[in-house]
């Protein structure tokens, strides 16, 4: 199929863009990489009076880092952050996570802030925010901007805290701490596809080598990505071994409230999580051992 | 709906085109300009036959509408071969090694590939396939793409180390 009719507009300016999501409100709709927005719009899934392209927004894109926070501008591409030597050096799960986007053609195109909006269950970006409670810098048309985190944007499936005439700018990571383990785990049938399951985790041992701060993110389970907090909780100052593990794999599995659907039934998603756990603990706890 | 006038730039030629915004950029470069190396399968960006590359990056032309290509150089199958219609290393590799039956995937095949290989000019064999993998062949199971590539890369080194005897 064919997308239906809409007008073009090329703001060149992030005010210029506001003023127009303003006076068409919900008849418009932003494209940044359009790899999810046109695919739905030729299924006329989506069907915008008014498109509003951003990607001559300059000030929307790259990469930097102060004080220990990463900062990526919402227009940035998949493959520009797959790419960055400084996300690989201050966030290093980023550039794993990017990796398993899609394809090497619709990363060169797909954004992050595109993706977070878009809010898809399935996807990496929303799933990394929260595990990492990223924050989302949003501009509204009265000069105004506001900061939200990662688990208050995101809603629930493609539905986040965004207003129609509000646009999101740059996300933020606090860059993970030297001899932090980290491991993004998800499980798809086929490469490139949006994960059935997945299991990000970042783990910091203290002097002793017990656990000092533990954050483990199940996504594929619920229509967000979620935290494990209370295992969280209870993992502080414990011994990171195998016995550790198990206990963790087995109490996770138990958690969200995941769907049968055509992928995999609710027993199999709790199956992958306890697998899929288990190796991520046992990567990150790796990665605390390198320094 | 109203058309609007512009000017699209593909493999080096200018084209002043009049169509609706809603346009997709595959659409125009087969429709419009008559470029009708550039296939269409599934139009939601799964299948890659549509690859072409704007600015040098690989996309899919069936996710980008033609209006948003102004200004920036676009690179189709027909402008791989050289002038005289000799193939380019990989084609030929593909040529050669059966890398295609029915050929309906090849022209997107091509374009990501030339894409990666000069962004990656030594490659795994695992990396190529990752490279490969959005781009769906229902012919050839993948094993001679895969081979032609390999092939290519070492036709590279060769060249390569001729040059370096000269
Ligand atoms: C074949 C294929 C495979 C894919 N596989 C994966 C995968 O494995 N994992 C994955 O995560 N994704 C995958 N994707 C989706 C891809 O990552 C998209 O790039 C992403 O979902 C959307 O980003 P975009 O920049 O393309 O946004 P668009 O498609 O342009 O926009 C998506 C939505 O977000 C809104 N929006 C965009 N930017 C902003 C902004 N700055 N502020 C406010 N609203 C905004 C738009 O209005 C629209 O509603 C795949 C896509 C395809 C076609
Ligand atoms: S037609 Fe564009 S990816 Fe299939
Ligand atoms: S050769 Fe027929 S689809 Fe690839």
């Amino acid at each position: 199929m064919k997308p239906s009719p809409f007008t073009y507009h090329d703001p060149h300016s992030l005010d210029e863009a506001l003023a127009l999501l303003n006076q068409y409100g919900e008849e418009a709709r932003i494209i940044a990489g359009g790899q999810s927005l046109v695919a739905m719009m030729n299924l006329r899934l989506a069907q915008p009076d008014h498109l509003i392209d951003i990607n001559n927004i300059p000030v929307l894109n790259g990469i930097e880092c102060q004080d220990r926070l990463l900062q990526i501008g919402a227009l940035t591409s998949h493959q520009d952050i797959l790419q960055s030597e400084l996300v690989r050096q201050s966030c290093p799960i980023l550039t794993n996570a990017a990796a398993h986007i899609g394809h090497y053609a619709i990363r060169q195109r797909g954004t992050i802030g595109g993706s977070l909006s878009h809010a898809d269950p399935a996807a990496e970006w929303p799933m990394i925010a929260i595990l990492l409670d990223g924050e989302m810098e949003i501009a509204q048309l009265s000069g105004e901007k506001r900061t939200l985190g990662a688990r208050d944007f995101i809603q629930s499936i493609y539905t986040t805290d965004l207003a129609p005439e509000e646009i999101l700018t740059k996300i933020s990571f606090p860059c993970l701490e030297e001899n932090e383990g980290w491991a993004f785990k998800p499980f798809a049938r086929r490469r490139g596809d949006y994960f059935i399951v997945a299991v990000a985790a970042c783990l910091t041992l203290d002097q002793s080598g017990r656990i000092k701060r533990l954050r483990l993110c199940l996504g594929g389970m619920e229509a967000t990505a979620i935290r494990l907090d209370e295992i969280e909780q209870g993992s502080i100052a414990h011994l990171p071994d195998e016995n550790w593990i198990r206990e963790v794999a087995k109490a996770a599995c138990n958690e969200g409230n995941p769907v049968d659907d055509h992928n995999a039934d609710v027993e199999y998603r709790r199956e992958l999580v306890e697998i899929l756990v288990t190796d991520a603990l046992q990567d990150a706890f790796k990665g605390t051992q390198r320094g | 709906m109203s058309k609007t006038a512009f000017r699209l730039n593909v493999n080096g030629q200018d084209y002043e085109v009049l169509v609706e915004p809603r346009k997709l950029l595959s659409d125009v470069i087969r429709d419009d300009i008559g470029l009708t190396g550039t296939h269409v399968g599934c139009e939601h960006g799964v299948c890659g036959a549509c690859t072409v590359l704007i600015e040098g990056k690989p996309q899919r032309s069936c996710l980008v509408f033609a209006i948003q290509a102004r200004g920036q150089s676009i690179r189709t199958i027909e402008d791989v071969a050289d002038e005289n219609g000799d193939y380019s290393t990989l084609q030929q590799m593909l040529h050669e090694e059966h890398g295609l039956q029915c050929g309906f995937c090849t022209p997107g095949i091509v374009l990501t590939m030339e894409a990666f290989l000069k962004s990656n000019p030594d490659p795994s064999e695992e990396e190529i396939r990752e490279a490969l993998s959005g781009n769906l062949c229902r012919c050839t199971g993948y094993q001679n793409i895969v081979k032609a590539v390999q092939k290519t890369i070492l036709r590279g080194h060769e060249e390569d180390k001729e040059i370096a005897s000269l």
